[in-house]
Order: C-alpha cells, then structure tokens, then sequence
C-alpha cells in the first residue's frame, strides 16, 4: 500500500506541471503599479485582462489543435526605466515567459526591448510611440500603436483649414516621446506654411506655467501645440485660460485624452488632444470585438470608461492571439512569421508592420484621430473632429475666449 | 517690457506661496533639528483635503484652510510621537530615514486610494488685467492669505509666551529645561506647526494648480531651495527666500529658453551653498536676534 502511494505521488509531481507548461502560454510584462505612469499603465493593462479573461472563458487560444490557456505575469516597474531591464530578465529567465507585452511609454519600452531582442522574445509594444526602437533592427518587436510622428499630423492638417497663416506656440515636455512627436509636427507644420513664432521645452517636473504662458502671450501666437504627460499639460490648459491667453487653437498630447481632464471645466472646452483611438470610432473588425461590443464590456467590468490606451492593451492580446492561430504553433519563429504577414483591422483600426530591416515592427497602417472637449447637451466630453471619415462633430474654432 | 513686468509680478505672487511652503521645513529644523522629509506628503495632503473639503462637503476653497490648520496641527503632533520623538537628540540620519520611511508610507497609500490621477479644484476669483496679461484672481488672493499666515507665525513666536518658548527651546534645549519649559511637549507643537503651515500651503497651491498624489516631490525640492536661500531654520528668511526664487522664475524665463530656468536655480542654489553657508538673507540686522536664536538652535 505505502509503495503504491508513493508511486501515485511521484506520478502527480512528474505529470502535474508538464500537462499544465503543455497548454498554458506565459505572457510576462511590467506595469506602472506606482509612480507617475500609473493611471494610463493601469488603463493599458485592464485592456490586457479584459482579452485574457474573454480568451480564457472561450476555452483558450486554439493552434495545432491544441487550447493554450493564458497566464499572465506581471511586475510594478514603479514608472522608472531603470528597473525595466531587470524585470524583463526576470520574467523571460525565471518565469519563463512564452511571449511579452511592453510597459507603458516609449521611455520604458525601448530598455524593454533591449532584453527581449537579447533573448528572442516576441514583444506587443502596446504603450511606447517612439519610433526609435524600430530603427536599430529589431526582429521581434512589433508596434501596435501609431508612431510618434503621427500624433500631431491631424491637428497640422486641419488647423490651416481653418487658419492658413496661423501662428503657432510650440511648447513641450523635455522627454523623448515628445521630443519625438514635436519635432515632426515642426517640419510639417512649415511645410503647412504655418509660422512658428514660439519653439521652447520645458522640464517634465514644471509646476508653475505662469511665465510660459506670458511668454506665449508676447508671442502673439493664436495657436498651440505641445504638452507632455501627466500632469503638464493639464497644468498648461488651466493657466492659459486663467490668464486668458485666449489662443483660437490648443492642441495638448496625452493628458486631455483621461476623462479627469473634464475636471477642468470651462479651461477644457475646445482643446484638443491626437488619440490613437475614442468610443466613437467604427472599424469594421475582422475579428474580435466591434467598438461598441468592448466599450461596454470594459464599463461593466471596471466601471470606467475605455480610452485609447486600454483599447492597444486588448488589441496587443488579440494581435497575438490571431497571430498564433494563423501560424498553427507557439513555435516563435511562426509567429513571427505570422505576425510580419499580418494586414488586419481590428475596432482599433488597421494594423500592419513594416517588414523592411531599416524600420522592422514598426506600424504603419494604424490612423490616429484629432479628439477634441466639446459641450454636448450640456456636458463636457471628448469627440472626434479629424478624419472627417472618423468625426462624430465639427470642429470648434476658434475656442471662445476665457471669461473668468 | 510689460511681459518682463508680468511674470516679475507672477513670479513674486507664486513665490510668496512657496515661502509659506518652506516656512514649515525651517521651522522644524531650527528647534529640533530634524528635516522633515515628509513635507511633500503633507502638502500634497493639504491638496486633497481641498479637494475633499470642496467636493464632498460643498465648502468653498478658502473655507479649508482653517481646518488644514488645525488637522495639519493634530496629524504633526501625531507623526512628530510615532516617527520623530525618539531620534530626538540621534544623528541627523536617523530622523531623515524615519521621516522618510513614513513618506514613502504615505504616499503608497495615496496612490493606492487616488492613483497617480489628476485632480482640479476649480476657484472663481477675478483676477486683475494689465494690456493682454492677466494675474489671475486665485493666484493673488494665494499670495495674500501666504503673507497674511507668515506674518501670523511671526507674531506667534515674538508676542505670545508659547511662542517665546518655541524660540527658547531653539535657542537651547538645556537652558530652557532649567527655566521650566516642558521641551519634549514643544517639540511636538513645533512639529505640528510645521506639518500645519505645509497643509496650509498645499491647499493653497491647490487652488493655483492641479495636482496629484506625487505633486509633494517638486514643492519639496521647492522647499529646500527657498530654505538654503533664507537660511536653515529661519522661518522669516524662508519667506523671503520664496519671494527671491519666484523673482528669478519670473525674471530669467522671457529671456532664456524656459528648459534653461531649472538650471539657473539649481546654480544659483549652489553658489548660495558656496557664498553664504547660513542662507543668504541670515545677516538682515532687523532679524538677527531671531537669526542668532534658530542659528545656534541648528549648530
């Protein structure tokens, strides 16, 4: 009896983690637990969940006949680069990660995708824009998201519309993914035959915006662009309208894209923010979830609304998971294979990667959209102004003037 | 010209808001010799209990400075017995890790119950127009009620007894004991009206900006700034020291590129270090008695 039980326990120790390692995919990726990252990480990971949980209620994702449950494992890299690296070691070497999401912001994705290129891991850059990392031969690391470049593109395209001859205030946080994103913007707006009269960046720890506003003021500028993150530009949106720079156009990047932003009341209204996608958009998806189906899907599971960044969160997951039903196997190279022959569109839009060496995984299908803070019936909320295909309103210009 | 005359006037009005800030830092190492590295913690606390005050209960904005004051009073004297008490009297370290400790806590839970979000509180003052540039109604309002606190704190410790106590205590812990003054229980009075005039601040700076759980880090180092300009444990020097640094915000940015002002301070903070080890305005002859007294309260 005794050697019969022992036989039973060896047999359980032995067969138990092989049947689980078998049909279980390992998905390893950091994310903004603390630290100033923290509210669009959270948002971009609930994105991630929402796609692990539908997929695992489906019964798994089915390749070579097989049902691969998902398993996710994830650290806080506490908004710091610099503990990026380590984590990600960590998770390919000790947890043994199949594949691996990005963290959020390009500033945190490009050490990330040293060591997953070191170990040849497929990394879903879901949160960093920034082009860079595209250009140093990457061969396993594709960008779901629009590039830096892009983001700026649609407010250059339409301001001229309504201004031709605008004046433009260019003032922006001294970090690489607006560093990256301006300076694009600058070129094209030149070429837009638009007139730059203000081109200075800021420290991301600026509090007080009092004399950039002047500064802007002295100017003569009736348009701007610029921002950063969190929480500067919403910062720079209060204080020009509490010192009534009354500019016709204001762009801000990322923070006007957080429902908070609305907190600002009359200082929000009609500025605009470049979104890599709103609620309002409507894609035909090949497969997955149309807008409607995962905005409601993500209100009733985190009772908050979806934004752009838990919208790349899911659609990472499902590029993937497309990505490995199309090559039948988890085997990487397949993947791989199949994730550069992708040309889909999802409720996020259309997404394909470059293939050619110089520029290889970076995204060059997915459109952006200029949302801009209108008063609808009475409330302050986002809506899609450009494309013209996309827009849910016209756009307003000029913004009124302040009247505090 | 009247862009360089704005932002003079900007700067000046913020910097008053940052003087108060760092009066609270001083005052606490000048009678007990501790840097209170909890001091973001408590600004930003002074933000959210704004936002509480005037979003939950309805209050308008300057309605919640009084119980700032006092709650900032109550939690100082509570953290100065949990976290500081007992390093009274150790190596600086000690006090600067344990207060460390505690603001690391704090804003752990901060983040835990806020996230890193951003939070308005939106206030409705006039403000005053001059050609195309605006002084808003808050940031002026700000500036005074900044004032109008520095100059209580100072009445406070020259006209009332506990407040010459204070200052006794500062001056020398010893002599003060033989005298009868009970210094353990004014220490922690001192630290609460530390922790109080950081509440107060953050509350105020939270009608001028939005903020978040980490806003605390930047009013800081703020803090320390204006403190190594006035002079370590010099509260009236902490004022100036805040209406200097606004003055060279306001001063340097329409001529230089704005990315530019950070370093000129930091300069400039280290040239104080260098030139007047005691902070710059420590010499004023109308302030020596109470310079002389924290002085030696720090040595």
């Amino acid at each position: 009896m005794k050697r019969i039980c022992l036989l039973v326990a060896a047999a359980t120790l032995v067969a138990a983690p092989a049947f689980a390692e078998d049909d279980t995919i390992t998905i390893g990726m950091t994310e903004s637990q603390t630290g100033a990252l923290n509210v669009d990480s959270l948002s971009q990971q609930r994105g991630a969940e929402m796609w692990r949980d539908e997929v695992n209620a489906a019964g798994g994702i089915k390749a070579g006949g097989k049902s691969y449950k998902v398993k996710f494992v994830t650290y806080d890299d506490q908004s710091v680069g610099g503990r990026v690296q380590q984590l990600y070691t960590r998770l390919i070497v000790q947890d043994k990660a199949d594949f691996l999401f990005s963290p959020y912001s390009s500033g945190l994705n490009a050490p990330a995708a040293v060591i997953s290129e070191q170990y040849g891991k497929i990394m879903l850059d879901t949160g960093g824009a920034e082009a860079k990392p595209f250009e140093l031969g990457n061969k396993y690391l594709f960008q779901v998201l629009s590039k830096a470049d892009d983001y700026l593109a649609g407010a250059v395209e339409a301001l001229p519309l309504k201004s031709p001859h605008a004046k433009i205030a260019v003032v922006y946080s001294d970090d690489p993914f607006s560093k990256a994103v301006l300076a694009v913007a600058k070129e094209r707006a030149k070429k837009a035959g638009l007139e730059i009269v203000m081109d200075e960046s800021y420290a991301p720890s600026t509090t007080d915006f009092g004399p950039i506003v002047n500064k802007i003021v002295s100017s003569n500028a009736d348009a701007f662009l610029g921002g950063g993150h969190y929480p500067d530009g919403a910062t720079l949106a209060r204080q020009m309208y509490d010192q009534k720079a009354n500019l016709k156009w204001v762009s801000i990047l990322v923070a006007p894209d957080d429902e908070k932003f609305g907190q600002l009341g009359p200082a929000a209204l009609g500025i605009s923010v470049p979104s890599q996608w709103e609620i309002q958009v409507s894609y035909k998806p090949q497969f997955g979830p149309t807008t409607p189906e995962f905005a409601k899907a993500f209100q009733a599971k985190y009772n908050a609304q979806a934004d752009y960044h838990s919208a790349t969160g899911y659609t990472g997951g499902a590029l993937l998971q497309h990505a490995i039903e199309q090559a039948g196997s988890i085997d990487p190279e397949k993947v791989t294979a199949a994730l550069n022959a992708m040309d889909v569109t999802t409720f996020f839009g259309h997404v394909k990667f470059a293939t050619d060496p110089a520029h290889h995984g970076l995204q060059i299908a997915h459109a952006m959209v200029l949302a801009q803070w209108q008063m609808v019936n009475g409330k302050l909320g986002r809506q899609v102004v450009w494309p013209d295909a996309a827009k849910s309103a016209d756009l307003l210009y000029p913004i009124p003037p302040a009247t505090q | 010209m009247l862009g360089i005359l704005a932002s003079i006037i900007d700067g000046v009005l913020v910097g008053l808001v940052y003087g108060l800030a760092a009066m609270g830092l001083t005052l606490i190492w000048g009678v007990m010799d501790v840097i209170n590295l909890t001091h973001g913690a408590m600004i930003v606390a002074g933000m959210f209990a704004l936002y509480l005050l005037t979003s939950a209960l309805g209050l308008p904005p300057y309605l919640a400075l009084p119980p700032v004051l006092i709650g900032g009073f109550l939690v100082g004297v509570a953290l100065y017995w949990l976290a500081v008490h007992r390093m009274i009297g150790r190596p600086p370290l000690m006090s600067l890790l344990s207060t460390f400790a505690v603001n690391l806590v704090l804003i752990g839970i901060g983040t835990g119950i806020w996230g890193t979000v951003l939070f308005n509180v939106a206030v409705s003052v006039p403000g005053v127009s001059i050609g195309r540039y605006t002084f808003p109604g808050a940031h002026i309002l700000a500036a005074v009620l900044a004032a109008v606190i520095a100059a209580s704190l100072y009445l406070f410790l020259h006209r009332t007894r506990l407040g010459k106590a204070l200052r006794a205590v500062a001056n020398n812990r010893e002599a003060a004991e033989l005298v009868g003054i009970p210094t353990t229980r004014l220490l922690a009075i001192a630290f609460g009206c530390g922790v109080a005039l950081a509440g107060v601040s953050g509350t105020l700076i939270g009608t001028l900006f939005p903020f978040t759980v980490l806003s605390g880090d930047a009013y800081q180092l703020k803090s320390f700034v204006v403190t190594v300009l006035g002079g370590f444990g010099n509260p009236v020097g902490a004022l100036i020291g805040g209406v200097a640094l606004g003055l060279l915000e306001g001063l340097v940015t329409p001529f230089v590129p704005v990315s530019w002002t950070l370093v000129i301070e930091f300069v400039l903070f280290v040239l104080v270090l260098i030139a007047f080890p005691g902070g710059v305005f420590t010499s004023r002859p109308s302030f020596r008695g109470l310079m002389r007294g924290f002085r030696r309260g720090a040595g």
